[in-house]
């Protein structure tokens, strides 16, 4: 049997055209999927029982047993953090978001870690955005900012900017420009038609230099700019202006290097510029498949996408005070639920550390860094594998993942819920 | 249930402040009730419960507008309870204030006033999430390609077609229709400038686009007439824009027993002036033209002073706000089919242009002599939040209250606007049409709007006797009253009781199932695997919203065959 447009449950291209063979209820083959994506649909290494951490090792036991474990441990907890959410459909954020209610939790996902100055840098200017068909069919120049598709989303080029065939862009390459600006010379720089190699840090200043140039300004920018000569720069502004529609896909050179949410904020302002002389839309090339799901559920429940303390009972949001990085680093957090996420390997080893030293629940198909330092191990469903739900693409788009194959286990859903129920039962008795 | 001894304002059966018992079982009205439960509104109002045709309350953008404003989401938190979910923001509330505020205000009908196709799944997910209400929402239809290329090859019967497939691949209960054309110029960065400005690469028009799905929408007998937001909306000037628009559109007739057109917000679109400096008041020319023509209805659009966060998917008008007031501003544009924008601003009282705007809503309403033509909205939240439809109310009902609010804002309002002029103050009946009889009369909601024998049984109940209070002296009264229902009935199930919630029901989600010939669907069908081959970014097996998305249906049913 051949499944027909399967989405892919990798990154945050959301791709939903894949096609999956299955035999006797295995999957044996997959087409049009990327390698990454290959690899997450064709399978690898599951945790293949719940297990609890009895002196200091990982022991086999029933789902019943960990999910009571699991109840026990948020509800006798002064400040839980509830994390992850970004490898999962929306269906069990909704359900995570009304345990963290349920115990006066903090509620988090990986954006905090990824693109959450993205979304800090929105909340200071707002974002000039599109679907991805939009860039498909109209975009003449693609402007890849710290962001290297040919390695983290493989199939983005192809599908929806630099070699995308649509409507207006029928010669697809042919028809457009692509300039990359980055701190090295990546794959995808090598595709561009312009490459604008900066420093490490300098992502601010030249954005800087960028705006000035293109509001006519050009006269204070100096000869160089973080390295970068000034007749690079103001080429690329040139290319800018000259199009007809034109996007800035910024990646997490942009988010992680000094100026954080202000390098995004300064680039969500030059496309708010750009847009006095031309059409310029940006967008963040956001890196799990549903990590952006996560941020609508969060906002549509409580007003905030992310770090939302509802320990007061009412949504409070303040990133810096709130974030899982700062609870944890602060040593706040007392224990930890972990769903659809790898904190011990994503986050800075201070944060980690207070990982260590607190419960931690992990809820996940696959076994990785986090599960060593997990206390009860719940593994679940694949979503869009062996399991449905809805999943947002980076673009914010909404689509219904589908159940290929029959699972063993309970879905992450099924899990949030018994512990929820559990926490409840808990509440009541006392 | 038996809501005894108070006096009832049911505008569509003709009772207009009687004294009379309703009953309720299994959630309509009935003959008369067995269950023994009795609701004492002795010297109360009741009223059908109200219902909102015009607001923006689910979906990407209203999404977005949270996303972008954490400052307008501190406003009006509150803590969860063992009924309730936390609420937050003021402009744009969280899904759970969205539900337990309509119901507060006695409000048991809510429509979300834009949807694109393609994003309509996360307009359910959140519709889904909204408590207590019935919902449904409108399809955006006016820059989607598809129309553009129907309405250019002049084939009406495809036309029909395709909005009947949109509507069930959306969900939607209308055809709603924004700066047609100018949509689709926003994708490259321009606009249309008027009615007869050809849309860029399409070679139609917004006046053939909005013909165009006028007659579809009648060859269809759609319940809802088309929902008009007009081109150059939000200019000045913009009001011949508006006159024009309805003059090309009145040979066309309805199908059915409501009007042929809705244009919505329309206090948006009523400007006179050539630009801001000598921005005026066009209200009474927009009135009069509707008193002489009662084939068309429109809603307020009221302007509220305060936080205000505007949410279109007139894209480029955001743009320009955005430009003007030098705001945040988020931008969408939706493949094939739309674009849209948002950005957050402050009414002032002493900004003249605000000022005149907010006398503008006012005056179309008081000036427009039928109340069947007029829906009482604040195009939530970009006039402002619908938390201030008691403050309109008292507006409406009392001259006195408009001159004390007159005399806060720039002189320019008295000026540039009739409004000191008017005499009108509407009556509980007036209201109760504004409010409840009309929408569902405009929409096509049979079983809603009334009291009568199988409507729903949606009730608000007041505490404020309308045969003792004056509200042209007791506005302050009127205003008090309405923010806290006394009881709120949903489906027969009391809601709100004292102005709390003491029960939270999931509602309805209503959407319109069109029935047309199949040789005209397979048309459609071939199209739509060509420009999902070429041009959507995903499958058009992906697309249609799931029935996991709509738990709750009401289906209403209509077509050509």
């Amino acid at each position: 049997m051949i499944a027909e447009d399967v989405l892919c449950p990798f990154c945050g291209c959301l791709c939903d055209d894949i096609k999956v063979e299955v035999e006797e209820g295995k999957i044996v083959g997959v087409k049009r999927a990327c390698r990454l994506g290959s690899s997450k649909i064709l399978g690898h290494e599951r945790t293949t029982a719940p297990m609890i951490r009895v002196d200091g090792e990982l022991l086999e036991t029933t789902y019943e047993e960990a999910y009571d474990q699991a109840a026990q441990i948020l509800k006798e907890a002064k400040r839980p953090l509830l994390y992850g959410w970004c490898s999962t459909v929306c269906e069990t954020a909704k359900l995570g978001i009304l345990l963290a209610e349920e115990v006066g939790g903090v509620v988090d996902s990986t954006a905090t870690v990824c693109h959450g100055p993205s979304i800090i840098g929105i909340e200071e200017k707002g974002m000039a955005g599109a679907t991805l068909g939009q860039i498909k069919n109209r975009a003449d120049l693609i402007v890849f900012w710290g962001a290297n598709p040919a390695e983290a989303h493989p199939r983005h080029t192809v599908r929806y900017s630099s070699n995308a065939r649509g409507m207006f862009t029928p010669d697809g390459r042919g028809g457009r420009k692509v300039i990359v600006v980055d701190v090295r010379e990546t794959r995808t720089a090598k595709n561009a038609d312009k490459f604008i190699l900066i420093k490490p840090g300098t992502d601010y200043e030249v954005l800087s230099a960028l705006r000035m140039i293109v509001q006519g300004k050009g006269e204070i920018v100096p000869e160089t700019v973080a390295g970068v000569a000034k007749s690079d720069l103001e080429e690329a502004a040139a290319m800018m202006l000259a199009a007809k529609f034109g996007v800035v896909l910024i990646g997490l050179g942009l988010t992680h290097s000094r100026g954080r949410y202000k390098n995004v904020d300064n680039a969500l302002s030059l496309v708010a510029d750009l847009n006095g002389f031309t059409k310029f839309v940006v967008m963040a090339m956001r890196g799990h498949y549903n990590v952006a799901g996560f941020g609508q559920v969060c906002a549509w429940s409580t007003g905030f996408p992310m770090a939302v303390d509802l320990s007061r009972g009412a949504p409070y949001f303040n990133p810096g005070e709130t974030a899982a990085c700062d609870l944890l680093a602060k040593r706040e957090a007392d224990a930890m639920m972990v769903v659809a996420a790898d904190p011990a390997s994503n986050f800075p080893r201070a944060t980690v550390g207070g990982m260590v030293e607190i419960p931690v629940i992990q809820i996940d198909p696959f076994p990785n860094p986090t599960t060593l330092l997990a206390d009860v191990v719940i593994p679940t469903a694949v979503c869009g594998i062996e399991a449905e739900g809805t999943a947002y693409r980076m673009d914010g788009l909404s689509l219904r993942m589908k159940k290929v194959v029959d699972s063993p286990y309970p879905t992450d859903e099924e899990a949030v819920r018994e512990i929820l129920d559990r926490v409840r039962r808990l509440s009541d008795d006392n | 249930m038996i809501i005894e001894g108070g006096i009832v304002y049911d505008p569509r059966n003709g009772i207009l402040g009687e004294e009379m018992e309703i009953s309720i079982e299994d959630g309509r009205v009935v003959e008369e009730s067995r269950d023994g439960d009795k609701i004492d509104a002795r010297g109360m109002l009741v009223m059908p419960g109200g219902l909102d045709a015009h607001a923006h309350i689910a979906g990407a953008k209203v999404n977005t507008g949270r996303i972008m404003r954490p400052e307008d989401g501190r406003r009006g938190t509150e803590a969860r309870t063992k009924l309730l979910r936390p609420q937050t923001g003021y402009t744009v509330p969280n899904c759970y204030a969205i539900g337990y505020r309509y119901a507060r205000l006695g409000y048991t009908t809510a429509f979300e006033a834009a949807t694109p196709i393609l994003e309509a799944r996360h307009t359910h997910e959140e519709l889904e999430e909204i408590p207590i209400v019935d919902k449904g929402a409108l399809t955006l239809f006016g820059n989607n390609w598809e129309v553009l290329e129907c309405v250019r090859d002049g084939d009406l019967g495809k036309l029909a077609a395709f909005v009947a497939w949109g509507l069930r691949a959306s969900r939607g209960y209308g055809v709603k229709v924004v700066n047609p054309g100018g949509g689709e110029a926003w994708g490259f960065g321009g606009n249309v400038k008027g009615i007869d400005d050809p849309v860029p690469n399409f070679d139609v028009t917004p006046r053939q686009i909005i013909r165009g799905l006028m007659r579809a929408n009648e060859a269809l007998g759609l319940p809802h007439s088309v929902h008009l937001h007009t081109n150059n909306l939000g200019k000045p000037g913009n009001y011949e824009t508006t006159l024009e628009t309805l003059r090309a559109v009145e040979d066309i007739a309805a199908s059915r027993d409501r009007q042929v057109l809705h244009v919505t917000h329309m206090q948006f679109s009523a400007y006179g002036g050539t630009g801001w400096r000598d921005f005026e008041s066009k209200a009474p020319e927009i009135a009069d033209y509707f008193n002489r023509h009662q084939q068309f209805t429109m809603d307020m659009g009221q302007l509220i002073f305060g936080s205000a966060t505007t949410m279109t998917a007139d894209a480029p008008l955001e743009y320009g706000n955005a430009r003007l007031l030098k705001a945040k501003w988020s931008n969408h544009d939706i493949e094939l089919e739309e674009s849209s924008g948002v950005v957050p601003l402050v009414y002032g009282r002493k900004m003249p242009i605000n000022a005149i705007q907010w006398a503008i809503g006012l005056e179309l309403a008081l000036l427009t002599e039928d109340p069947w033509q007029m829906i009482m909205t604040t195009d939530h939240p970009n006039g402002g939040p619908f938390v201030n439809y008691p403050e309109v109310v008292a507006l409406l009902m009392s001259r006195p209250k408009r001159e004390e609010e007159l005399k806060t804002l720039h002189e320019l309002a008295s000026k540039r606007s009739s409004l000191p002029s008017i005499e009108r103050e509407m009556g509980w009946n007036d209201i109760a049409i504004v409010t409840r009889a009309g929408p569902a009369k405009i929409l096509g909601l049979e079983e809603k709007g009334h009291l009568g024998m199988g409507a729903d049984g949606d009730v608000s109940i007041y505490d404020i006797d309308p045969e003792k209070i004056d509200p042209s002296k007791d506005h302050e009264k009127v205003k008090a009253a309405l923010s806290r229902a006394k009881y709120t009935i949903k489906g027969g199930e009391v809601v709100v009781r004292n102005g709390e919630l003491v029960a939270v029901p999931q509602g309805k989600t209503y959407w319109v199932e069109a029935s047309v010939p199949e040789d005209e669907a397979a048309k459609v069908r071939a199209d739509l695997v060509d420009k999902f081959a070429k041009y959507y970014s995903i499958q058009i097996s992906n697309y249609m919203v799931q029935d996991a998305y709509v738990t709750s249906p009401r289906i209403v049913r209509a077509g050509v065959i």
